[in-house]
């Protein structure tokens, strides 16, 4: 709970003493870069094999004399879009930027670079923080988007190779009884999930004390608090909205 | 003139600092000495606002920093410079982004101005032409005159340097205590060096403060450290065989 008090306090430090717009500007497109651009390659490759994977293993489970092909393509279509797109890419998301983000601000803590800036009158959190925690509600969404899209590719791919189920009968199944609400329920988490790893491995990494050694455990907690946060944020969200 | 009134500080109930009580002169190098963990640099820390004191008062020119306003503190801190143990300087940025960062933050000089001004700055500290080097392909000295001239470069009215010449070689550390003198005098700065190193204490201590285990033990200058009738301070200064050889 202490800890808990101590993030909400670190969020609310954010909005404070705050530096011009343009400065914020500058840095969150450089954020964007960082958290978004490089994450695009590893994001791909999960995403891909992802899809094609959850296809043929559908397809092994359920297909039967009474149950059609399409069901294949309808089943990686919703699983994409409400699980494995904003969840699985967000566990991956949190490995990839948010150890970044707690090394990055780690390190700079131990340095004595955050006191640098501090001793200039610059909020630190603020300057630090705030830039990556925009970029990342900002790119992130934009991940899952092309993870979904990607997905479906790649379990088409899959499942026409395989030949266990043909392309136009893939495409039915996406079609089929399609639900449009499941797009901004996907929106809305990964929203959420951004905002979850950024914050907390920001505030992982900023408060680090000691060495290098004392970095990697902050690194290595804030991908672990950061996936248990995305779990139960995944819960209570699809309790509230579904 | 920097003042501070009885200083104060504890760390989960262990108290380091003890009714710490002096002032730091404008235009002279002021040192604060002591051995290692004697708070020295906790001290320095609540004279820059980085750790808040329990109790006491830190006043810049009799504005107090330590329950002033907001707006206040801020104004302040804007006024301060410092040079870090280790350089701080930031990874990503080469040393004319580092250099110009202090501006970019504070100033509304135009591009062209703040180059000018940061060259200008890296030609106090002796570095030309090297603006475009990352602070990973600087040596030890290169970059704390770096941070130096970050220090220095908004026109700092205080000028805080925590243990300049730690890791340095001798040459080098002497080269950078005159530095740190010869900018203190030219831009009638209040410096404070937090040092235990005795050749800083020779060269450059123009009024010096002991710390001994959070207290102040002895207030002084370079010309009379020797005749120092405080038993903590002798064993101090002369805790080294030259050091023994130059009494004798």
């Amino acid at each position: 709970m202490k800890n808990f008090g101590k993030y909400i306090i670190f969020i609310s430090s954010l909005f404070q003493r705050r530096e011009s717009f343009k400065t914020y500007f500058n840095l969150s497109i450089n954020e964007c870069i960082k958290i978004g651009y490089e994450s695009l390659f590893i994001v791909a490759i999960v995403s891909i094999f992802m899809g094609a994977v959850t296809t043929l293993q559908t397809a092994f489970n359920l297909v039967g004399p009474l149950i059609p092909d399409y069901v294949i393509s309808l089943v990686v279509r919703d699983m994409t879009l409400l699980e494995l797109s904003p969840t699985i890419i967000a566990i991956v998301f949190a490995g990839k930027v948010g150890s970044n983000i707690a090394g990055e601000l780690g390190t700079m803590r131990i340095t004595e670079q955050i006191d640098a800036l501090e001793v200039m009158g610059i909020n630190s959190s603020s300057y630090l923080v705030l830039p990556k925690i925009i970029a990342s509600i900002l790119m992130y969404p934009i991940l899952v988007v092309m993870s979904a899209f990607l997905a479906i590719l790649g379990g088409y791919i899959a499942g026409t190779i395989s030949e266990v189920i043909a392309g136009a009968e893939y495409i039915y199944g996406l079609r089929y009884e399609f639900n449009p609400f499941n797009i901004p329920f996907a929106l809305i988490k990964s929203y959420v999930f951004a905002f979850l790893v950024a914050s907390i491995s920001s505030f992982q990494g900023y408060y680090t004390e000691g060495g290098a050694l004392e970095v990697g455990k902050s690194s290595t907690q804030a991908v672990t608090k950061s996936c248990i946060a995305i779990l139960i944020a995944d819960y209570l969200l699809a309790q509230i909205l579904l | 003139m920097i003042e501070i009134k009885n200083i104060n500080k504890s760390f989960n109930k262990k108290q380091v600092l003890f009714d710490i009580s002096g002032q730091f002169e404008k235009g002279k190098t002021n040192l604060i000495i002591g051995a290692s963990g004697t708070g020295k640099s906790v001290l320095l820390k609540c004279l820059v606002g980085l750790l808040k004191p329990d109790k006491g008062n830190v006043l810049f020119n009799d504005r107090d920093f330590t329950n002033g306003s907001k707006k206040l503190i801020t104004e302040l801190r804007r006024e301060i410079g410092m040079l870090f143990q280790g350089g701080a300087l930031f990874d990503s940025k080469n040393v004319e982004e580092n250099v110009m960062f202090p501006l970019n933050i504070l100033s509304k000089l135009n591009k062209d101005k703040k180059l000018e001004r940061v060259n200008h700055c890296l030609k106090l500290v002796g570095l030309e032409n090297i603006n475009n080097k990352m602070p990973s392909e600087l040596s030890g000295g290169m970059k704390k005159r770096v941070g130096i001239a970050r220090a220095i470069v908004n026109n700092s009215k205080y000028l805080f340097c925590d243990e300049p010449n730690s890791g340095l070689d001798p040459l080098t550390a002497i080269k950078i205590d005159n530095l740190i003198q010869k900018l203190t005098h030219e831009l009638k700065t209040t410096t404070i060096v937090v040092t235990h190193d005795m050749n800083s204490v020779m060269e450059i201590g123009e009024k010096i403060m002991f710390i001994h285990k959070g207290k102040k033990l002895w207030q002084g200058n370079n010309k009379n450290i020797f005749n120092s009738k405080v038993k903590e301070l002798n064993e101090f200064i002369f805790s080294n065989k030259l050091m023994k050889k130059l009494k004798s």
